[in-house]
């Protein structure tokens, strides 16, 4: 009697969970790929530990705060590692329904990914999309704080620049005496306007006679 | 000719004087620096690469000789003669010629516009490398946050950062959409910073220089040694260097040869008229054409190498993550243990699942990866940079410190060409003397930087990459050639080839060998009207543009999109706009010399003036012919 009974349970559970069964999900891990040489292997105790974490998950749920670690029921475990799962019911006859499964593993998958060492992509839920991270916004974006930055430098540079130039042309106009020694040199001097040296006495200002003023300078050098 | 053959004039510099350079590698750096462009790192690789890898060298080097060297000479020789800038210049020439200048000045403004645009846009990225991770390395989340946003999902996260988070890009040049405030304050960075490097002319552009010409050189080098030491360089570098000597056969290979020559050197500017003109006339132009066109060419090598063994580290990483998912999807399918197919079992492996399970096996989404395939797909242009590049370099460890010497160079890069290219502006404006004396050179500078920057603003709208591939393709390959072609006929066979070599020799101590002689004289005339003829075809084919358009059937493809009519209209103004001032001011001088004939007459009735004596050239504005 017995034994029927056990395996009428059996027949049961493996019509509940089978690959593609309703509200079953696929769930594939990459151990290697995430841990390396640190890889676990996948024996009965990690499938416990899936089971409890499951039955943890559904029981914040409310109106299911009654999950057992029995009512998870894991089948198909391949070597990839990967294996179907369903939820079942205090009476064992039903599996809950996935919308319900479904946001219970949404809301805890972090806990889930941790108690495994894995994360969103090595732990998959197949059918079940996690939650991506919320993107790191900082408040102000970083470019702007390093642009800000620069183009105070770039504005100061150009105060600065300018200031040095008006500075310059001010010492400059203050000293007409240097121009004068240089108009000596300055006799072979010819532009392209029709060969009328070019006028460095503008900066004394006034009106003068050019072309007497040269002459005039050529003969007193003093 | 302004100065005839007389002792110094120059030493002669008072309060008129002309700014000098402090010392010739100012000097040498500077035209340098203008030569190297965003070009040679993006555009020469990728010829390069279409075009038979080491065999579009030999065209390469024969255009650089016949074309590039020799008109080359011919602007720095006029400028550091003539000591003006472009405009001066052919108004020395000959007054009929002053639309030559002045065409180098519109064109020098409007390439001007979209190149400090795409410094802008390099400039947005370098500011976003400073972070980790990278902005660029993952696609963000959408509303949900089940998921990707489906554009990115669609076509990549760097595909996604350029197209969407940068540029915003409509999907039709009609949407102007609005203006991307990030972009602007780019392009108002990017133009404070031009700004505050020719502020003074070359005073503060000669100290910039050794900054900015050196730099990315030393990047460069940086890029080189790491790029050599990345896994998969080496199968890039064969790859794209072994030559395929039957490209040459087709003429296309020729003609993008020399024109690539021609935009590498940036002739036709004005700019190294405008730097030159700030030479002392004793100065032999001649060995600094050769040696200024040989760094230049040296450094496309140089940056190709570089490139080359960067993007074949791409290629064998796409390449093997292209196999690791096909594996996966294998292992995922048929359930093995995780990381029991190796790359190099899988074709084994996929043969014998094909046999036995066939069906399976053809539902999975398994892709064909071939090395070759991947090593194929080139990019030039911003593409190579802002796309390519920024993928590979997510690969490599320590990215943002990457990313920001990589940014750092192409900024610095486009910079020293911005330098030439404002100077081109600057040069004639200040020697033509648009303002009054007593406004500073400051104020002039900082009048053209503003007027640049407002109308560049059209470039930050939605549309504005659209825009900036018109302005690139129409405005600047026809105008270039057919005012190069102008000036070389201009100094040849208007100033005369006698008087140009007597000047050549006077500033550098010996005449021109045959070679210079031919080559001016025939060669760069030829080659270049077959060049304008070519270009002139490329206009007979209808006008489309690629558009980025997220709801497209073959999207992440672009869609072909005819340019609409009045689109075209700007087309074809700014590819006549330079030119035209040409023939305007070559009338515009006529009609002067025939109303001063007129008035003449008119004043001086009993004279017997012939008219013809008026109009030649040389009596007004050659005055050495009296002094000879």
């Amino acid at each position: 009697m017995l034994w029927l009974l056990f395996f009428l349970v059996t027949a049961i559970h493996a019509e509940l969970c089978q690959p593609g069964a309703e509200n079953a999900f696929k769930v594939r891990l990459s151990i290697r790929t995430a841990l390396g040489d640190k890889a676990y292997a996948w024996d009965t105790n990690e499938e416990y530990l899936f089971k409890a974490m499951v039955a943890f998950s559904m029981r914040k749920v409310p109106n299911r705060e009654a999950t057992e670690i029995s009512h998870v029921l894991l089948c198909n475990v391949t070597q990839r590692v990967s294996f179907w799962f369903v939820v079942t019911d205090p009476s064992k006859n039903h599996t809950l329904p996935a919308v319900e499964v479904q946001s219970a593993i949404r809301m805890n998958k972090n806990r889930i990914n941790n108690a495994f060492f894995l994360n969103d992509q090595t732990l998959e839920f197949l059918k079940i999309p996690s939650t991506l991270a919320p993107p790191m916004d900082p408040s102000v974006p970083i470019w702007i704080i390093i642009f800000g930055v620069i183009f105070c430098i770039i504005i100061v540079a150009i105060a600065l620049l300018i200031l040095s130039g008006i500075w310059q042309r001010r010492r400059k106009n203050k000293e007409p005496s240097e121009v004068d020694d240089a108009e000596d040199k300055c006799e072979n001097m010819i532009t392209i306007e029709n060969g009328i040296p070019s006028d460095p006495l503008d900066m004394k200002g006034g009106h003068i006679n050019d072309a007497f003023m040269t002459e005039d300078e050529r003969l007193t050098p003093l | 000719m302004a100065h005839a053959p007389e002792p110094d004039p120059a030493a002669c510099d008072l309060g008129d004087e002309r700014p000098k350079w402090d010392n010739k590698a100012q000097y040498l750096l500077s035209c340098t620096g203008f030569a190297v462009g965003l070009g040679n790192i993006w555009r020469f690789p990728y010829l390069c690469q279409t075009y038979g890898g080491g065999a579009f060298l030999i065209p390469y080097v024969i255009a650089l000789v016949f074309e590039g060297i020799p008109i080359f000479h011919v602007e720095l020789a006029i400028g550091q003669r003539l000591r003006k800038g472009s405009v001066g210049v052919w108004t020395a020439i000959s007054p009929y010629l002053s639309g030559v200048g002045l065409g180098c000045v519109t064109l020098s403004f409007l390439i001007s516009l979209y190149y400090n645009t795409i410094v802008a846009w390099v400039l947005w990225y370098l500011l976003n490398s400073f972070q980790h991770p990278l902005p660029w390395s993952s696609c963000p989340p959408d509303l949900n946050r089940t998921g990707f946003v489906e554009e990115c999902q669609g076509s990549s996260a760097v595909s996604y950062f350029w197209y969407r988070q940068t540029l915003n890009i409509t999907a039709d040049i009609n949407d102007s959409g609005s203006i991307q405030w990030w972009l602007l304050i780019c392009l108002a960075a990017s133009w404070a910073v031009v700004y505050m490097c020719v502020i003074r002319g070359i005073e503060t552009t000669g100290k910039v220089i050794y900054f900015t010409a050196l730099f990315p050189y030393l990047v460069l080098t940086i890029f080189l040694i790491r790029g050599l030491t990345l896994p998969g360089a080496t199968k890039g570098l064969i790859y794209l260097f072994t030559p395929n000597m039957h490209i040459l056969q087709n003429p296309r290979v020729w003609l993008d040869a020399a024109t690539q020559i021609f935009f590498s050197l940036s002739l036709a500017f004005g700019g190294h008229i405008a730097f030159a003109s700030y030479n002392s006339p004793r100065n032999d132009c001649q060995k600094d054409a050769v040696v200024i066109a040989l760094v230049n060419r040296m450094t496309s090598l140089y940056a190709s190498i570089a490139v080359f063994s960067v993007l074949g580290f791409k290629a064998t990483n796409d390449y093997e993550h292209c196999l690791d998912r096909n594996i996966l999807s294998l292992i995922n399918d048929f359930d093995f243990p995780e990381q029991s197919i190796s790359r190099d079992d899988y074709p084994a492996v996929l043969m014998h699942l094909n046999a036995t399970w066939p069906k399976r096996v053809a539902q999975l989404p398994l892709k064909a990866c071939l090395l070759e395939d991947f090593l194929d797909k080139s990019a030039s242009g911003p593409g190579l940079a802002f796309v390519v590049f920024t993928e590979t370099d997510l690969h490599m460890p320590g990215a943002p410190v990457w990313a920001m010497l990589f940014f750092g160079m192409l900024f610095t890069l486009g910079l020293s060409t911005m330098f030439g290219t404002v100077e081109a502006v600057i040069t004639p404006l200040l020697d033509v003397g648009v303002l009054p004396r007593w406004v500073p050179k400051e104020a002039l500078t900082g009048l053209v930087c503003l007027v640049c920057f407002l109308s560049a603003t059209c470039f930050t709208l939605q549309s504005g990459n659209y825009w900036l591939e018109i302005f690139d393709n129409f405005a600047a390959s026809p105008n270039l050639l057919m005012l190069a072609f102008l000036e070389v006929v201009g100094v040849v066979y208007v100033y005369g080839m006698k008087r140009f070599c007597d000047d050549i020799a006077w500033m550098t101590g010996r005449r021109p060998s045959p070679y210079w002689r031919l080559t001016w004289r025939v060669v760069s005339p030829l080659l270049l009207t077959i060049f304008v003829a070519y270009i002139i075809l490329l206009f007979w084919k209808p006008l489309r543009y690629k558009a980025w358009n997220p709801k497209y059937e073959l999207f992440p493809s672009r869609q072909e999109k005819l340019y609409p009519g009045w689109a075209r209209a700007a087309c074809v103004l700014l590819s006549l706009l330079p030119v035209l001032w040409v023939p305007v001011a070559a009338l515009a001088q006529l009609l002067t010399r025939r109303r001063r004939t007129w008035r003449d007459r008119d004043a001086r009735p009993d004279t017997d003036m012939r008219p013809d004596t008026d109009t030649r050239p040389d009596t007004d504005m050659r005055p050495d012919t009296d002094m000879r």
